[in-house]
């Protein structure tokens, strides 16, 4: 991957890399700040924010009492005054509780100003499963945030992607919500596979949102999918390419702004097509990839394949849960079926 | 009561054992023979003990995801439990809900893993007994950290415009994770929020299970008798981190020192003997109670792992027609090789 290539000289796990972002954007600007359950002296349950606390104090990482109606909804409101805040729902889970600052004030008021208002507030959220803790602890819900109109949805899954993203996200005029999946964050306590951890740069940088990542070249089939799934995607690769399968692997890196362009364009080289996604699979991150191709390359698609969550909670157990999260196998298995 | 407290805390101390074994040297969450997080409730004992026991099969319990010590004295199924929280086929929830998620309908017991959404449900419960003219109440645990939610606001009002058999027991351990009481409310009495809803509050201090027992006596007597609802604070201690694997940097230790040295087992085994009940019965009573645990650890680690297919089932109680059972994605494309 040709930005591992550019930046080879320091290598930060994507917490780090996500944390040296926000720390940069709030030296720049006394408009940035953080809001959040455990954001402060926990450093965030995820670590997203770890060591913030000691630079800025608790004026500018501010824990928060748990209820995020009431602390989301304040950031859309500082946003609107003009503040550039960063508010951590800290599970996309728990987004129940809050949901109507989220959709119905964060995403709209921009559009039912007019554009009188602007709402450049960053959401930051951990998704995903692969750790056991069920049903209302794993859900990854790319789809319900990319859903509605007027948000901007940021799915990072390197260390150097986070860090160009978050910047984006901070200095971005609008909301964005920045999902970021546990398992790649580099944490203690829950190993994250190698690709995360990739060299960055010290220096500011920003990645523009609807730019996707070809992140393995291939020629037989386009594997389209983020998160932690890209790297579950590129061993399969590695797997296929024994087989004599030469898979492209394209992380979508932001669903909004989405680029259909570099999705379209593998495409029509490989003609078939393998998306994966760690949501839900009706209504979901699938389907819409699925669509796309299918209204404006349908000439040039042989075959299609969808892994998803089937649509059924995340069950605790550990082999149901391996069950229903799509393994590095499953997608081998997907790729070849499509290769027919 | 005793029982329960001394049951709950060797539970969990058993629990403690299991779930560090595969997850040492290294703390992998994702390892070992129970997966996931762990929330343990090691100096909650009394506020479970107290309140259920007033309790009944058919009166209704919603938990948080700090459940076992409130399960235990609801009367859940000691061996299903435990045989969730390993994620067994034979669980609770067949090893799709584990700990944060008990559900034990026998005993109408409820958890969720979401900080005060048991309160609504408890809500309702009651609301569903005073619709039948049914005795039954329903009791919400929640802890302080919860109390600034909307929901727990909300189910408050609801059940004191419409005089409902519920009661809210508030553990007050001082600690939301990292968080501590001070820091997100000027309201120290937490009993005292009860006001702006017209409804009784009333705080128990100091890890004192019999005047949480006289108070939830009170309480639930009141619901009972179709007088309304009441809002119940207990102080307790968390003497562990927020889950297993917290290594409670942001706690200074001497809060830690106090959490352990205030001991609601502690505390009922002195006024036990106050009462002239001797030694040899306290550690009878413990005896029973490791023995049932021990009892219930070991079946759930002989119970079955569920089979993956299992995974697709119980989405619904009946598939609503047009919608077809889900089946595995890639067995029905037929790329299993």
């Amino acid at each position: 991957m040709a930005q591992k290539t550019q930046s080879a000289e320091r290598e930060l796990t994507m917490s780090r890399a996500m944390v040296e972002a926000i720390a940069t954007e709030m030296r720049e600007s006394e408009e940035v700040f953080v809001m959040g359950e455990d954001i402060a002296d926990y450093g965030g349950i995820f670590d997203s924010t770890q060591g913030l606390l000691d630079e800025f104090g608790h004026e500018r990482i501010m824990d928060v009492p748990i209820a995020e109606t009431g602390f989301i909804g304040a950031g859309v409101g500082a946003a609107q005054s003009g503040m550039r805040p960063i508010v951590e729902l800290m599970f996309a889970d728990f987004f129940g509780v809050c949901m109507d600052q989220i959709y119905n004030n964060m995403a709209k008021n921009t559009y039912m100003s007019g554009g009188a208002f602007s709402v450049p507030m960053v959401l930051m959220t951990a998704v995903g499963g692969t750790y056991n803790d069920a049903a209302q602890h794993s859900q990854t819900l790319y789809g319900t945030f990319a859903h509605l109109p007027g948000m901007k949805v940021v799915v990072p899954s390197t260390a150097y992607d986070a860090k160009g993203l978050m910047h984006n996200a901070i200095r971005d005029d609008d909301p964005v919500v920045f999902m970021f999946h546990k398992r790649l964050m580099g944490i203690g306590w829950m190993p994250a596979p190698d690709g995360p951890k990739t060299g960055v740069p010290e220096d500011p940088y920003t990645i523009p949102f609807g730019e996707a990542s070809v992140q393995r070249e291939g020629s037989d089939v386009t594997v389209v999918t983020l998160g932690l799934h890209v790297h579950r995607a590129l061993d399969a690769a590695e797997t296929l390419a024994d087989d004599g399968i030469d898979a492209e692997v394209i992380d979508l890196r932001t669903l909004k702004p989405l680029d259909t362009d570099t999705v379209l364009e593998s495409v029509r080289k490989t003609g078939r097509l393998v998306v994966v996604d760690e949501d839900y699979r009706s209504y979901g991150v699938t389907g819409e990839i699925v669509a796309t191709v299918a209204e404006d390359a349908l000439a040039d698609l042989e075959a299609v394949e969808r892994l998803a969550l089937p649509d059924v909670p995340i069950p605790y157990s550990r082999p149901l849960e391996d069950e229903v999260i799509p393994g590095v196998e499953d997608i081998a298995d997907a790729v070849r079926m499509v290769q027919g | 009561m005793y029982d329960d407290m001394v049951t709950a805390r060797y539970y969990e101390e058993r629990l403690q054992e299991e779930y560090l074994e595969g997850k040492q040297p290294a703390f992998d969450i994702s390892a070992g023979p129970i997966p996931g997080e762990l929330h343990l409730a090691a100096g909650h004992e009394a506020s479970g003990a107290g309140v259920c026991r007033h309790l009944r099969d058919v009166d209704t319990v919603t938990a948080p995801h700090r459940p076992h010590h409130v399960a235990i004295a609801k009367g859940v199924d000691l061996k299903r439990m435990t045989a969730e929280i390993f994620g067994r086929q034979t669980g609770l929830g067949k090893g799709k809900g584990g700990h944060m998620h008990l559900f034990d309908p026998d005993v109408n017991f409820a958890c969720s893993g979401i900080i005060a959404q048991g309160c609504p449900p408890a809500v309702g419960a009651a609301l569903a007994s005073k619709k039948r003219n049914q005795d039954s109440v329903a009791v919400a645990f929640l802890g302080e950290g919860a109390i600034d939610q909307g929901g727990f606001f909300e189910s408050l009002n609801l059940a004191s415009v419409q005089e409902l058999p519920v009661v809210f027991v508030v553990e007050d351990n001082d600690w939301a994770i990292s968080m501590p009481k001070s820091r997100v409310t000027d309201v120290e009495d937490g009993s005292r929020r009860a006001d702006g809803f017209d409804l009784p509050g009333v705080r128990v201090d100091h890890d004192d299970a019999v005047a949480v027992y006289e108070a939830a006596g009170e309480a639930i007597g009141r619901a009972r008798d179709g007088n309304g609802p009441t809002l119940i604070e207990v102080q307790v201690h968390r003497r562990m981190g927020h889950f297993m694997g917290d290594a409670q940097a942001y706690r200074p230790d001497e809060d830690k020192e106090r959490a352990t040295e205030r001991d609601s087992i502690e505390r009922i085994e002195a006024d036990l003997r106050e009462q002239g009940v001797e030694d040899h019965e306290i550690e009878s009573i413990r005896e029973k109670a490791h023995d049932r645990v021990n009892e219930a650890i070991e079946w759930a680690k002989d119970q079955p792992e569920p089979d993956p297919e299992e995974a697709y089932e119980d989405v619904f109680t009946n598939s609503p027609s047009g919608v077809e059972e889900i089946e595995p994605m890639l067995e029905a494309t037929g790329g299993d090789e």
